[in-house]
Parts: C-alpha cells; sequence; structure tokens
C-alpha cells in the first residue's frame, strides 16, 4: 500500500477531500487514510482507534520479549508520536499497511532497549511482519535530541518563565489571558515579562542546541 | 537600556515572523534587515527557535493527549497486563471455549525447538510483589534447526500447536491415575498447555480449573499417548503438618527437562504476611518450582510450592496441601456436566522404601509444565 498526500489538502473539510485529494492509492484501504488524516489533525477519535486496534499487539510482543506491561506503553507511544511526526510532513509515504508500521517501530525501539540494558540475548520472537523503519528512526532521533534539549531548557527556567512560556507557546493563550492568569496588572507587563522570559530560554536552548549538533 | 531594546526588537521579530505586521511595515522592517546583518541573524535564529518550539509544543501536546486516550482506554478495561487477565473467571471461559474447538491438533510442523530464556522475576500484583516472587519460568519459543537445538532437549516433536507462543511454565504432579495434575494458577499464563514428563515425552493437557486467588490450577492429560498408571506413590495429607518436619520437593527449575530434588524443613505455619493457606518453608527454591510438590518423610504432600521471599534467600511458601481438596470441590461444583474431577484412591506409599527409592518412583509423577497461547 503507498499513500501520499499534501498537508495543505489534509487540512481541508474531510467532507471535500476524497475528490480532491492528490492521494496516490494502490491498494489503500480508505479506513487506514481517513485514520492518517484523523491523526495529522490532531482527531481524538482517531487516536483512540489506533491505541485499540495495534496496542494489544505491541503488548503480546513485549511481554514475550522480557518486557513489562508498562515497557508496551512506553515504546507504543513512542511510536505513535513518530507516525504523528510523520504524518505532519509536508508529503509523506507510507509504503504498508499502518499496522506493520508501528509494529516495525516498536520492535526497533524494543530492540534497541534491550540492548542498552543488556538484556538482548536472542533474535525477537515475533509472527508478525515488519519493515526497516531506519529512516524514519533517524529522523526521530534527531527530533528527540531537540526536544530533550528544549524540555531541560524550559525545565531549568524556573517560574514564573517555564508557565508563562508554556501558556504561550504550547497552550497557545493570549497575552491578556496570561496576565489576568499570573496576575500583572496589563497585558504589557506580562508581554514583557514573557520577552525577558524568551531571551532566557533562548540562551540556554542554543548553547545546547549548538553542541548537539 | 540594553535589555529593553532587545526586548522590542524580538517583539518586532516576532511580529514578523508571525505575519502580523502589515505590508508597509514589513517591507521597512525587510530594508533594515537587509543593511544590518545583526538584525538579519536574530530573525535567522529566531525562526530556527520557533520551529523547534512548534515541534516541542506539538510532541508535547500530542504525548499527552495520547497519554490520557491510552489511560481513558485503560480504565475502561480496554487491556490489562497479561499477568492480570487470567482470573479464574477467564480461565475457565477460555477452557470452555477452546475446548469445543479442538482437542489440540498435534502439529509437527516445522522443528521447534523450545528453550527457557533468562528466568524472568515476575512479580504477581495479587500478592505483594515487591516483596514475594512467583516461581514459573518465562519460555521463550523460536524456530531452530533440529541439530543446532537437538542436543539440548528429546522433545523436537513438539505438540504445541503452530504458531503456539509459550509463556510460562513450572512444575505440577498428578493426583489421579486418569491424569488430573495440580499446578499453580500463576504458571498458566496461557489458555493451553502441555506437560512432560520425567524422561522427555511431551503430552497434551487442558486447564480444567483455575483459581487465582489460592494460586491453584487443575489440569487433565488428554493425550492418547498417555499411559494411566495403576497406583500413586504418594498420598495427601488433609491435616496441617508440624514446625520443624523434614520435607523435600521435586520439581523441574532448570532449563532442561531434568528433575532436581531439593531438601528442607517447614519453618512457619502461616505463610506470607500470616496467610493461613500457606506456610513457610526453608528450601533452596528457583523459577520453575512453582507448582512442585513437598514431601514428608512419609511421602506425602503436605503443600505445593508457589513463591519466595525477595530478599530472604532460601525462604518460600507453599500452599497447604488441604487446599487442594478444596480446589477440587470447586471443580466439581464448577463442572457439574463433566465426568467428575478427582483425586485418586489408589494412592499409596511404599513404606518400606528408602527415599531414594521413594523419589525412583515419584519422579514419574511429577511433571514440567509449559503454558502457551
Amino acid at each position: 500500500m503507498i499513500l501520499k498526500f499534501s498537508k495543505k489538502i489534509i487540512s481541508n473539510q474531510i467532507g471535500l477531500l476524497l475528490p480532491y485529494l492528490s492521494i496516490n492509492i494502490l491498494k489503500a484501504e480508505y479506513n487506514e487514510i481517513a485514520l492518517l488524516k484523523g491523526l495529522a489533525n490532531n482527531d481524538s477519535k482517531a487516536v483512540e482507534t489506533l491505541y485499540k486496534n495495534h496496542f494489544s499487539t505491541i503488548q503480546h510482543f513485549i511481554e514475550n520479549n522480557n518486557g513489562s506491561f508498562d515497557d508496551a506503553r512506553d515504546v507504543f507511544q513512542e511510536a505513535m508520536i513518530t507516525l504523528y511526526e510523520k504524518v505532519q510532513n509536508e508529503s509523506f509515504t507510507l509504503t504498508c499497511q499502518i499496522k506493520t508500521y508501528l509494529f516495525s517501530i516498536c520492535k526497533h525501539l524494543w530492540l534497541k532497549r534491550l540492548q542498552q540494558i543488556g538484556k538482548y540475548s536472542s533474535p525477537l520472537s515475533a509472527q508478525e511482519e515488519s519493515i526497516s523503519v531506519e529512516a524514519d528512526m533517524e529522523a526521530f532521533e534527531k527530533k528527540d535530541a531537540a526536544f530533550a534539549i528544549m524540555d531541560r531548557a524550559l525545565n531549568s527556567l524556573g517560574e514564573p518563565c517555564k508557565s508563562l512560556l508554556e501558556g504561550y507557546y504550547l497552550n497557545k493563550k493570549g497575552m491578556q489571558e496570561l496576565a489576568a492568569e499570573f496576575g500583572y496588572t496589563n497585558s504589557d507587563n506580562a508581554k514583557n515579562q514573557k520577552y525577558k522570559c524568551l531571551m532566557r530560554l533562548k540562551k540556554l536552548f542554543f548553547s545546547q542546541y549548538n553542541i548537539g549538533d | 537600556m540594553k535589555q529593553l531594546d532587545d526586548i522590542q526588537l524580538l517583539e518586532v521579530i516576532e511580529k514578523y515572523l508571525a505575519g502580523e505586521m502589515s505590508a508597509s511595515e514589513a517591507a521597512q522592517f525587510e530594508s533594515i534587515r537587509k543593511e544590518t546583518p545583526e538584525i538579519d541573524q536574530m530573525v535567522v535564529e529566531h525562526d530556527m527557535f520557533l520551529h523547534e518550539m512548534d515541534q516541542y509544543a506539538s510532541r508535547k501536546n500530542f504525548s499527552k493527549r495520547s497519554a490520557q486516550i491510552f489511560n481513558n482506554l485503560y480504565n475502561a478495561g480496554e487491556w490489562a497486563p497479561i499477568d492480570e487477565q487470567s482470573t479464574k473467571f477467564k480461565v475457565i471461559q477460555l477452557w470452555s471455549k477452546y475446548k469445543k474447538v479442538t482437542a489440540i491438533a498435534a502439529t509437527v510442523g516445522g522443528f521447534i525447538a523450545l528453550f527457557t530464556s533468562t528466568l524472568m522475576m515476575y512479580f504477581s500484583p495479587s500478592l505483594n510483589g515487591s516483596q514475594v516472587l512467583q516461581l514459573s519460568k518465562a519460555i521463550e519459543v523460536i524456530k531452530k534447526n533440529q541439530q543446532v537445538q537437538g542436543h539440548i532437549l528429546n522433545e523436537v516433536k513438539t505438540k504445541l500447536p503452530e504458531n503456539a507462543k509459550l509463556l510460562s511454565g513450572g512444575s505440577g504432579f498428578l493426583i489421579d491415575t486418569k491424569g488430573f495434575i495440580i499446578t499453580n494458577a500463576h504458571v498458566l499464563k496461557g489458555n493451553g498447555a502441555i506437560v512432560i514428563n520425567n524422561v522427555g515425552q511431551e503430552l497434551k493437557a487442558t486447564i480444567i480449573y483455575a483459581d487465582k486467588n489460592v494460586d491453584l490450577a487443575l489440569l487433565k492429560i488428554i493425550d492418547s499417548d498417555f499411559e494411566q498408571p495403576k497406583s500413586i506413590p504418594y498420598t495427601i495429607r488433609k491435616k496441617t503438618t508440624e514446625l520443624g518436619e523434614e520435607i523435600y520437593t521435586l520439581g523441574y527449575p532448570r532449563n532442561d527437562n531434568d528433575i532436581v530434588y531439593g531438601k528442607g524443613y517447614l519453618s512457619a505455619q502461616s505463610g506470607f504476611e500470616g496467610d493461613s493457606n500457606a506456610y513457610q518453608i526453608q528450601i533452596s527454591a528457583n523459577p520453575g518450582y512453582s507448582g512442585a510438590p513437598i514431601f514428608n518423610n512419609n511421602a506425602e504432600i503436605i503443600g505445593i510450592i508457589n513463591t519466595r521471599q525477595k530478599q530472604a534467600e532460601g525462604v518460600a511458601f507453599a500452599i497447604k496441601s488441604s487446599k487442594i481438596f478444596d480446589l477440587i470441590e470447586s471443580a466439581q461444583k464448577e463442572q457439574s456436566g463433566e465426568k467428575s474431577v478427582h483425586i485418586s484412591k489408589n494412592m499409596s506409599v511404599n513404606k518400606s522404601g528408602d527415599r531414594k527409592k521413594q523419589i525412583g518412583d515419584m519422579k514419574n509423577f511429577i511433571y514440567n509444565i509449559r503454558s502457551y497461547n
């Protein structure tokens, strides 16, 4: 199955989508496309469906290979993030079923973790088919590194900077709302504070980011 | 003030990058950008930063949402850790379903060798997980060439159904000549089971009944290769046993199919945290001993090993043998339509025999148990 679609089109109304989609469908099932579309558009139902349809396979795989339920949860969560970020891309291609893709990612991640803790001793037992996901994992790891740097930088800022910036950049709140929430007398003061915090954050971030690259 | 300038500049850059400037403002800013390399660099840097912040926010928000969705599904009972799934009800339900479908097709496709992987320490949630550990084995199946693995096991022609995944294992013992076997419920993590006798012969079995609370389960051998013995060389004690009594056990803690003998004594009349269903025993118990019988000097089964204290080496716990009778009673009620489940009347001990003679007789009645899905 190969499917492609560009992000601009995804963000259109779903109902209008099908006739206009620049999807190159060979064997794609409509369901899978709809699901990926939902995932890209932050539709909770899509996320739920993916969990419902695919988690138990991963659970069995991990639990049969020296892992716990919690390990399975963490690994699957990471795989979901990988898929999520993949579908955010301008033009992404998935050359297999979602099931196979998620399993392949999980297998890769779990193998790596087993090797890290020195528990890997034999070929993993699995009945699911999997594909090579090296390229995707490389991209994911790069993003992972940047994510960790940003996370560390934000967490070392202290309050109120951390919450203020999170409110603005993560939760997309307006300056007025934030001013009220944090008790600034007006939004200009809040804005001023936000920029001071932002400068500190940038300094922290870039000191790590440049080294990391 | 320098800082104020920086703040204002940052504000302008952010406004510019967000496309919030009017056309004339933007044009003016762009010409400043062209003339001032520092400002140009700041714009590029900030753009890069905002991009990273965007990625960060996107991942962070998605993680949070998907974790919440997962938790909602989890709390609604969508999944449970496999260990928690095998409640009594479920085991019985699975068994009756499975019973109808097939009497296990014997498949000999491919040479599947079994090997026990690292002895996974398994903490049961229903017990005090941090302090006791159950003694079942985690088992993996891999397809291996017969020549490579053949010398390790003599069970190359496995009776496992094709594609079966071994989940757990332990020990068990015969309580009836018709092939009823007692083991621990936690040994049976899958819904199917095979048992392997002392000489390495595999026999198909079904799970008749399991009581997760007492941690006992009843299996029945349903294999035509099973040769029913005439009698059983030990008995099951109904009364409790005295402190300090010498005991011994026979089980399959090793990765191969060699039966292992262990000796110890009864050290307390109650189990972990005063559990009156169990004894505390002093014996070196390893994973795989789960379900193994504990005998006294009269070859009476006084208990079934199920857990060991994590901190104290040598301290193990055993379910009192009287619980076997309770289990059979419950199983009989549950299986009202079935031919009755029972404990053999033909149990007798060769009183003249010494320990070695006793063990020699007994070991053919103690099985290595493997459970699969």
